[in-house]
């Protein structure tokens, strides 16, 4: 197999044994996109003189005998929200085009101090604000199992680039199944972290109390292996938690014997395709059979998770998006003749129309008279969704659900916003909860990946760990790679 | 039903918002948040009486730094990214009379 197709573990090895070096792993991967990137459209910028200048330095740390990480000189792709310095990056937004960070996040700080070679920021719905990456600024991605249908969103980008093997792992971040719905499309893992476990220092902020930063892998020992590198309490980001971050590879058993799984009714109900609703059962029944307990239960309000992320996300987004005033950094117009102008005319001028949109609710979802109504209405359904969790967390170890209702859909067939958004239904409430949650391959249907979810209660990331390994080891489809 | 949103209302949500739309914009934004905010509307047949708001995940109140002095970053950096800038100032229009 090229290197390219790899996954960082088997790299890793290689690397270690000095078998191959961290060039020609940069240089299969570059070649990889040199042939596939031009039907993918998986990055806003390809750092091709930085990942090379990043692996000779891994290559020589190495052979001087330095000190190096086991995973230093794997390629990977960071999602363009993600601030690094001296790398443009955009948010796939007009009105950040051009801008050039003076500093770079905490995670994308901690990659680089672990020998990581940063191949491209990836690209994303305009400001993380959408389900299909069709609303970037610079040009929709393409799903690599097959280019004619979306590759999921927001961090599409990331997951197309590790689908295609144009990355051998990325970074994403995850509002309402950012990272999930996506890695169910592109047949990848993909893992929304416990809020407050991975700093969101230097992610440019969508909605701040929903936000997290987390792994887009080819296998589960990837995923874990890269929460090790990002996990962790920074100073910088106050609602980061102060808690000791595991090996994580060490739940890696392989066992689930007396796990006992949720299997919550209201995620197999009117919307979610007979074929992945199929899937994600057979899925379960290969878990029983690894001496894992499932059992129906109900989360009574995951139904109202998706009219309550229609005001949170979009309120808290309206305040973050204030910031882009064309005076500090970004689009300014020039056409203002006062300052009021100045702001109007440079945002009507850099944001795209989705963006526009969830401001506009925002705004009026946390305007005077509307507040009680809606934000704290919502704040309080918060409270339920959570509670639900809570619940079912006292007699469950982990839930089990599909990650999306359907498949990857083609390019352009889903233009109206409201269903654009049934595609995060499944996802949203683990955003609400703050739990970690993540997807994994399950299935295929006409061709296309199917994504199995799981979720756990806050910090039980080595509970998701565990049983999607044993999964994992007891089927075939992390093996399958897109044929381009 | 909460009542529906006007045009009107739509240009004063853009004035609050500082975005200069169109009158193509605010008309399929008049459309668009109608449709959003029907939704909100199935909030309204749960019973939330004395449910605390949720504001956060988890439960971190009031997290404190020592009050000392960082790095931070240096005034040609901070201002490296704005289209008008001088001797380390923005530039913006002028806001009060001469």
């Amino acid at each position: 197999m090229e290197l390219y197709a790899l996954t960082a573990h088997e790299l890793s090895e290689k690397l270690i044994r000095r078998e191959v070096s961290a060039r020609e792993v940069t240089q299969s991967v570059l070649g990889r996109i040199a042939s596939t990137e031009e039907r993918v459209h998986a990055y806003v910028t390809v750092t091709e003189s930085i990942a090379l200048a990043q692996a000779d330095a891994v290559d020589a740390a190495r052979a001087s005998g330095e000190s190096v990480s086991p995973l230093a000189g794997i390629p990977i792709a960071l999602k363009d929200n993600l601030c690094t310095t001296g790398i443009e990056t955009t948010c796939s937004s007009k009105i950040l085009r051009g801008f050039v960070p003076p500093y770079s996040a905490t995670v994308v700080e901690k990659l680089e101090a672990s020998g990581s070679v940063f191949i491209g920021k990836a690209n994303l719905d305009e400001f993380a604000m959408g389900s299909s990456t069709e609303n970037s600024a610079f040009g929709a991605s393409h799903n690599p199992w097959d280019i004619g249908t979306v590759p999921g969103g927001s961090s599409g980008g990331s997951t197309a680039a590790v689908a295609a093997g144009e990355a051998i792992w990325a970074i994403g971040s995850d509002t309402g199944g950012s990272i999930r719905q996506p890695a169910a499309f592109c047949g990848v893992v993909g893992l929304k972290p416990t809020y407050g476990r991975v700093s969101r220092y230097g992610l440019i902020a969508f909605a701040s109390s929903l936000d997290q930063i987390g792994p887009v892998t080819k296998d589960v020992r990837d995923a874990a292996l890269l929460m090790n590198l990002i996990s962790g309490h920074d100073s910088r980001d106050s609602t980061s938690i102060v808690r000791d971050v595991p090996d994580y590879t060490r739940a890696l058993t392989g066992g689930v014997k007396g796990l006992k799984l949720g299997v919550p009714k209201e995620y197999f109900a009117q919307g979610v395709s007979p074929e992945v609703s199929a899937s994600v059962r057979t899925a379960i029944d290969t878990l029983v059979s690894l001496g894992a307990i499932a059992e129906e239960i109900s989360l009574p309000h995951s139904e109202y998770a998706l009219p309550t992320y229609y005001i949170l996300a979009p309120a808290e987004a309206s305040s973050n998006l204030a910031r882009y005033d064309g005076v500090r950094f970004g689009h300014r117009t020039a056409r203002a003749t006062n300052h009021v102008d100045l702001f109007e005319k440079s945002r009507e001028e850099g944001f795209g129309p989705e963006v526009k949109q969830r401001i506009m609710i925002g705004t009026y979802a946390l305007s005077a008279g509307y507040y009680d109504a809606f934000y704290l209405k919502a704040q309080k359904v918060r409270t339920l969704i959570k509670r639900d969790f809570d619940l079912a967390f006292e007699k469950y170890d982990a839930i089990i659900a599909p990650t999306a209702p359907t498949v990857a859909f083609k390019l352009g067939e889903v233009s109206d916003p409201l269903a654009m958004k049934l595609n995060d239904v499944l996802t949203i409430p683990a955003n609400m909860a703050g739990i970690p949650a993540i997807s994994l391959p399950c299935g295929f249907s006409d061709g296309l990946p199917i994504g199995l979810q799981l979720m756990a209660p806050n910090f039980g990331e080595e509970t998701l760990f565990q049983i999607a390994y044993a999964y994992e080891q007891a089927t075939r489809w992390h093996l399958g790679r897109a044929q381009l | 039903m909460a009542e529906q949103l006007t045009f009107d209302q739509v240009s004063r949500v853009a004035f609050l918002a500082r975005l200069e739309l169109s009158a193509g914009e605010k008309t399929r934004l008049t459309t668009d948040l109608n449709g959003i905010i029907s939704q909100f509307e199935r909030l309204q047949e749960l019973d939330t009486d004395g449910v605390p708001p949720t504001s956060h995940s988890l439960p971190l109140q009031n997290v404190f730094r020592e009050d000392v002095v960082l790095p931070s970053l240096s005034r040609e950096a901070a201002t490296a990214n704005a289209t008008e800038k001088r001797d380390g100032n923005f530039i913006v229009p002028q806001i009060m009379e001469d």
